[in-house]
């Protein structure tokens, strides 16, 4: 595995038109173009500017609460044998690393001139994100949610409206994630001059992919600096971190992915079982197809229809995955393990009574990974906690 | 062969195609509905292809794909309707669909079942236009299928004239930026432009195409019209789909 990765060392780089490898792409429909070329002009120039990078510097600072911590957890290296390190994300304002991304894409929107939001969610965390940003920086904000999901993130959907946001009941197809996501893509169609969308993770046409890998990458640009003041080494031996449209694994992989030492794992979910067909482990039983303009893995019957994910956790149930993951996993840059429900929780329980931390379920199957490896005890292992678990005491309280 | 482009060309006003979903309401409705329309003043049929996730289209186009799904319908079963009935069909058919579906089925398969089935133009909305010239076209040059592209009344003038260089049937001028079914104002001095710009393809209009007041001003504009959720209603709503489908045609022709 090392050496195929010294050997494709910049094989994740995007070609011009966004594919990572034969992942990616903009597989849109007319409708769309100008929305997506409007964007893929002006997003790396604006992003580039000092007075884009400015107020995104500060924002994230004094707002968001920036850098997170990188806690080296002594209870969980005494008991895997390793020195394990947590990327606090959980300690961002609104509970997670979805914020990196609504608010860089928020202050990018606005200096392209435009000033109403479009955004889909699932469990409702880029919801909360996506209105947060748009309070924070005067645009107004829709928002699309599957009926499914508005019924089971009541919590998610009070907090967008007190934020202000419309939130419009997704009725298509599976009533889920995926429907709003398409739903959210129809308005913007419909209402492309003033509006922008703001996807919630690595995934849609590009540039979507690389804009939010980019957004997120400040998570491992801190590890990097954090990690050589703990410890004096800049690079860990593992990055571990759950994946779903993977934004926040993009996010902590992105400053090790020309690493030769780093081993980088994500951590998809795997619900009942990868044989359940109660599951949403894409890269494990998914096959290469078009979901929401890329090309990458997705989840699909033997005709082309993408069918609904399963897992406990709202976060990580996507039928597809953003292509830079589909790349790495492909060209065996990365491994992904496939976690389920049961290994989620299990994990959550052991993190919550050694280190008093309450993860979101999605980054509970980070952590389930640990069991599954062999460390040297000298291994540095980071594991990127992306979210707090206060959306999920309902679950937890049934189950554990 | 191409019978589309015969018709059309030989025409070249005043078109009237209708699109309706396979498989939708029941899924023997295909090869029904088909069969009404090749006795109608329709001058071509567009199939659709029900996808699980169609990001272009509106309300109505989307819950006929779910009740197709719903009855079991797939593309392969689509052609196999299709081979049934094309010696019967005089009127050329077409398919749009999503470029997932396509994948699922693999290309070659794919196109040589176009073929088989009476099939020589596709509409792929998702489909970009590199991607065809490389991956598909051969392909489909060799079982006789040429693609149809969409321009919208904001597409560049060097995107159309690319567009125009690769068709081979006619353009599909979407009459708005909008989701099909979606009602909004033709953008008219936008049509005029495109139409004015001497393309060597016919110009046909859909999107938001409802009545015969709509069908009039885009065969003023351009050089007909297609309507695709409107004509769903109809189905969705019909008791006799023979003597609704003709009146619906009849009516927007003025017969």
């Amino acid at each position: 595995m090392r050496s195929a990765r010294k050997k494709n060392m910049k094989a994740y780089t995007q070609t011009s038109d966004g594919f990572y490898g034969r992942f990616g792409g903009a597989y849109i429909p007319e409708l769309l173009y100008n929305n997506v070329e409007e964007l893929r002009k002006n997003y790396k120039r604006i992003i580039a500017s000092a007075e884009f990078q400015k107020q995104l510097k500060s924002l994230l600072k004094d707002y968001v609460g920036r850098p997170t911590p990188l806690y080296f957890s002594a209870a969980l290296s005494e008991k895997y044998k390793a020195r394990i390190y947590l990327k606090r994300e959980d300690l961002n304002h609104t509970g997670a690393h979805k914020i990196n991304n609504a608010l860089g894409q928020a202050l990018l929107a606005k200096m392209m001139g435009k000033h109403k939001i479009v955004a889909e969610t699932g469990a409702g965390q880029h919801g909360v994100a996506t209105a947060t940003a748009c309070t924070l920086l005067g645009l107004s904000c829709v928002v699309f949610m599957g009926e499914t999901d508005i019924a089971r993130q009541a919590p998610n959907v009070a907090r967008m409206k007190m934020l202000g946001a419309a939130v419009i009941p997704s009725v298509s197809g599976t009533k889920t994630l995926k429907d709003a996501t398409n739903d959210a893509i129809r308005y913007w169609i419909n209402h492309a001059a003033d509006t922008h969308y703001i996807i919630g993770s690595v995934v849609g046409p590009h540039p979507y992919p690389d804009m939010v890998t980019h957004f997120q990458s400040v998570i491992s640009k801190e590890i990097k600096r954090q990690l050589l003041k703990q410890t004096g080494e800049a690079e860990p031996d593992y990055v571990i971190a759950c994946v779903g449209g993977g934004s926040n694994a993009a996010g902590a992989f992105y400053h090790f992915l020309k690493s030769e030492k780093t081993k980088l794992i994500g951590a998809e979910a795997a619900g009942k079982g990868i044989d359940s067909h109660e599951t949403a482990a894409t890269l494990t039983i998914g096959s290469v197809g078009i979901i929401h303009g890329s090309k990458t893995y997705l989840m699909q019957n033997k005709d082309g229809q993408i069918t609904e994910p399963y897992s406990i956790s709202a976060g990580l149930d996507y039928p597809g995955i953003g292509p830079l993951h589909a790349h790495l996993h492909e060209t065996k840059q990365a491994s992904y393990f496939a976690i389920t429900d049961h290994e989620a929780l299990d994990a959550a329980k052991e993190l919550i009574k050694l280190d008093g931390i309450i993860p979101a379920l999605e980054s509970a199957h980070a952590f389930a990974v640990l069991p599954k490896m062999k460390f040297k005890p000298d291994d540095i292992v980071v594991i990127n906690l992306s979210g707090r678990g206060d959306k999920d005491m309902e679950t937890y309280l049934k189950q554990l | 062969m191409n019978t589309l482009k015969k018709n059309i060309l030989s025409n070249h006003h005043n078109n009237l195609s209708v699109f309706f979903t396979a498989g939708f309401p029941t899924i023997d409705s295909t090869t029904d509905i088909l069969g009404i329309l090749n006795n109608t003043a329709v001058d071509f049929i567009e199939i659709g292809i029900p996808f699980s996730d169609p990001l272009a289209d509106g309300p109505v186009i989307q819950h006929s794909s779910t009740i197709a799904l719903q009855n079991g319908m797939t593309l392969e079963l689509l052609f196999s309707q299709l081979r049934a009935v094309k010696d019967k069909i005089r009127k050329p058919y077409l398919l749009m669909g999503y470029l997932n579906s396509l994948l699922a089925m693999g290309i070659e398969t794919f196109y040589r079942n176009c073929d088989e089935s009476g099939v020589h133009h596709i509409i792929i909305p998702d489909l970009p236009i590199k991607e065809y010239l490389k991956e598909h076209k051969p392909f489909a040059a060799k079982s006789g299928v040429s693609p149809i592209f969409l321009i919208t009344p904001s597409t560049s003038e060097k995107r159309i004239r690319e567009i125009d260089g690769i068709s081979k049937a006619f353009i599909y001028l979407v009459s708005g930026n909008t989701t099909t079914g979606n009602q909004s104002e033709m953008q008219t001095e936008a049509i005029q432009r495109i139409t004015a710009m001497n393309l060597k393809n016919p110009v046909i209009i859909g999107f938001g195409i409802k009545h015969r007041v709509d069908y009039m001003q885009a065969c003023t504009l351009a050089d007909g019209a297609i309507i695709g959720s409107a004509f769903i209603d109809i189905i969705a709503q019909s008791n006799n789909l023979q003597d609704d489908i003709l009146q619906f045609i009849n009516q927007i022709k003025n017969i």
